[in-house]
């Protein structure tokens, strides 16, 4: 236990690590301050350079750089109001309202600190409640396994999109691409049309940058909206009052770490929706739930630190059963089998240095969040100031670039095309893309276990509910499916 | 949480569509094969895939329908979102397409230092960058790029017709 800890800390403190996880912050701080750059296309253009990478370098440049992402994404919510990235946007008008009332620092400084504090939170709880899990977890059969898959996937279709039809075929679409290739059971080569590029199936890493960054871009160049104004006041001192906020919202600050890190846990649903969830609530339990909205800080102490510990909570089912929390994770899994970290709880007996690792490198990303996002704050009007005019293209080439570089064939900047319009033309048109994305990564892993069991039950479905756990974790998917409609069922008669 | 309802097709011909593609995915895995003494297949899990999108495209067609037959915004068979009637944008987008398109046939033979320079140049005309700065900053940006990838991380980019002159 001590050697596997003392090997964490060599790894982590290494020379080398420490200036990856300077360069990912940097990064990671610009890509969330730059409005339409996302944390998820900070991992997706992380990907090929990590490529290049020891295995926790690879890691530490991935969580630094969403970590600063998350929250520099509420810099330009609060001075341009325009959230930097998707998990900033369900606190940007209450944040502007602060601006405008020359509060600028008070929300900075807000987004800031109980970012790092949601943060370490949401790794806390991923410390302890990972191993726990993997013990739990090495009892797993492939029927478990496969009722775990499908209640993810269940989730994600429920937790992303308020119309779960469209969800459910996002999901299907997903799961068909990753039908493509040899990869199944059977190793027969399945819609591959008798191309050579396509029966290692279709790649996961240029897919991922297609439908993160490239669907971006499209989004950026069919944009009407003039840019809008920077607000030109001086930021005061960001700490400033911060443990007044802390003294005065415990309460808040523990209930959105704790729903963060839950909802971040949850398959498909990251830090955007825990921030959304977590103002809502911070709203209905507030005792001023009229100054909502008027620029009031409660509301973004709640969801600040909310986003920041979905981040950590996402890893939880990501390296303890291989099924990714988020978005970003979904992109995590494929660098970790890449670097022959695969995912699942053998990770924790056989290598528990890397997962002690990971842990760490949680705890600094956090930890020097808080220097780094003040130096980013006083430089933030730079910044917003990069053209995105110049910076759109250039990312475009990097991820192009990137794409050919993880297989160097120019087949995989086809499949980044492709998948960068699929994107924007599903979500252009209400079709949400994170269950699509969960379909991808889990396909694989569904249908082995699906087939595994068919084939060790003789295709009797029944042994599908034979175990307790499998039964247990059967009943609660079939009730994720069935419960929403008993409920309208239910609510029409109580109606009539 | 905001949605962006910029409503392409009608709920029905995204049903008639998967509608389409689910009826050809189930006629194709026919012809993949058994496995002797197995009663599963490779056919099995795709083709469950296709029985659950045809149930989706069915609901589909079944809730475009009644939006149709209710009439307001999601009536319309086909709708372009806003930007389609903003000549900028129109190019910007098939711009977009196009230098990606551009670049996936010709790199292998132009290379990456003029395919990209020209990839960028192009970009940066559209979206508006002053002209003077168009191919300098396009040149000082594919060269970065090419630094880190060919001379850092050692990824063979496409000489093309430069191959002669390799620095």
């Amino acid at each position: 236990m001590s050697a596997a800890w003392t090997q964490a800390f060599a790894m982590v403190f290494e020379p080398y690590n420490m200036v990856v996880m300077l360069a990912a912050s940097l990064f990671g701080l610009f890509v969330g301050a730059v409005p339409g750059l996302t944390a998820t296309m900070a991992t997706a253009l992380l990907v090929p350079v990590t490529f290049f990478m020891a295995p926790i370098p690879a890691i530490a440049a991935i969580v630094t750089a969403t970590a600063m992402a998350i929250f520099s994404g509420d810099i330009p919510g609060c001075l341009m109001r325009m959230p930097g990235t998707p998990a900033s946007a369900a606190y940007t008008d209450e944040a502007y309202a602060m601006t405008k009332k020359g509060q600028a620092e008070l929300a900075l400084g807000a987004g800031l600190v109980f970012s790092a504090i949601g943060g370490l939170f949401g790794t806390a709880v991923l410390i302890l409640a990972a191993p726990a899990l993997a013990e739990f977890a090495l009892k797993f059969s492939s029927f478990e396994y496969f009722w775990l898959v499908l209640m993810g996937l269940t989730c994600a279709v429920f937790m992303t999109s308020d119309r779960p039809l469209k969800g459910f075929v996002s999901l299907l679409l997903g799961l068909f691409v990753a039908c493509v290739g040899l990869g199944n059971p059977a190793g027969y080569p399945r819609f591959t049309f008798g191309n050579i590029e396509l029966m290692g199936g279709i790649g996961m890493i240029p897919m991922m940058i297609g439908m993160f960054a490239i669907s971006e871009i499209i989004r950026f160049a069919v944009d009407t909206n003039p840019q809008m104004k920077i607000v030109d006041k001086p930021i005061g001192n960001v700490f400033a009052g911060m443990w007044g906020l802390a003294k005065k919202y415990p309460v808040q600050i523990l209930r959105g770490s704790a729903l963060g890190t839950l909802v971040g846990a949850l398959p498909g649903a990251g830090a955007d929706i825990a921030a959304w969830m977590s103002y809502a609530i911070s709203k209905k339990m507030s005792k001023e739930p009229e100054k909502f909205g008027t620029g009031h800080v409660e509301g973004i102490v709640e969801s600040g630190s909310a986003n920041n510990s979905a981040l950590a909570g996402a890893w939880i089912p990501a390296l303890v059963f291989g099924i990714p929390g988020d978005s970003i994770t979904a992109i995590v899994i494929g660098v970790l089998y890449m670097k022959n970290m695969n995912p699942g709880p053998s990770l924790f007996t056989n290598n528990p240095q890397n997962i002690y690792a990971v842990y760490l490198l949680f705890i600094i990303a956090n930890l020097i969040m808080i220097p780094l996002g003040w130096w980013c704050i006083k430089v933030s009007k730079q910044i917003l100031k990069v053209p995105r005019t110049i910076l759109m293209p250039v990312i475009m080439l990097f991820c192009v670039v990137g794409s050919f570089a993880i297989n160097n064939t120019a087949f995989d900047v086809t499949v980044m095309l492709v998948a960068g319009i699929f994107a924007y033309v599903l979500e252009d048109n209400g079709f949400p893309v994170a269950p699509a994305i969960l379909g991808v990564v889990l396909g694989g892993m569904l249908e082995e276990n699906f087939i595994t069991s068919m084939i060790k039950s003789d295709g009797n479905l029944l042994a599908f509910v034979d175990r307790p756990v499998a039964a247990t974790l059967g009943g609660l998917t079939l009730a994720v499916w069935f419960l929403p409609l008993l409920m309208r069922r239910l609510r029409r008669l109580a109606g009539a | 949480m905001p949605r962006r309802d910029e409503m392409k097709l009608n709920d029905a011909v995204w049903g008639a569509l998967l509608i389409f593609f689910s009826a050809a995915v189930l006629t194709y895995v026919q012809r993949f094969p058994t496995i002797p003494g197995q009663k599963v297949g490779p056919a099995l899990f795709p083709g469950l895939l296709a029985v659950g999108l045809a149930i989706c495209a069915v609901l589909l067609i079944v809730k475009g329908l009644a939006a149709r037959a209710h009439g307001g915004n999601r009536a319309r068979w086909a709708e372009l979102d806003g930007w389609t009637r903003s000549r900028r944008q129109v190019i910007a987008f098939f711009a977009v397409i196009g230098v990606n398109l551009f670049y996936i046939l010709l790199v292998d033979r132009v290379g990456f230092v003029l395919t990209g320079v020209a990839y960028l140049a192009t970009l940066f005309a559209i979206f508006g960058v002053r002209l003077k700065w168009v191919v300098p900053i396009a040149l000082v940006a594919t060269l970065v790029i090419h630094y880190a990838f060919y001379k850092l991380l050692k990824v063979p980019l496409p000489w093309g017709f430069l191959q002669g002159i390799v620095w």
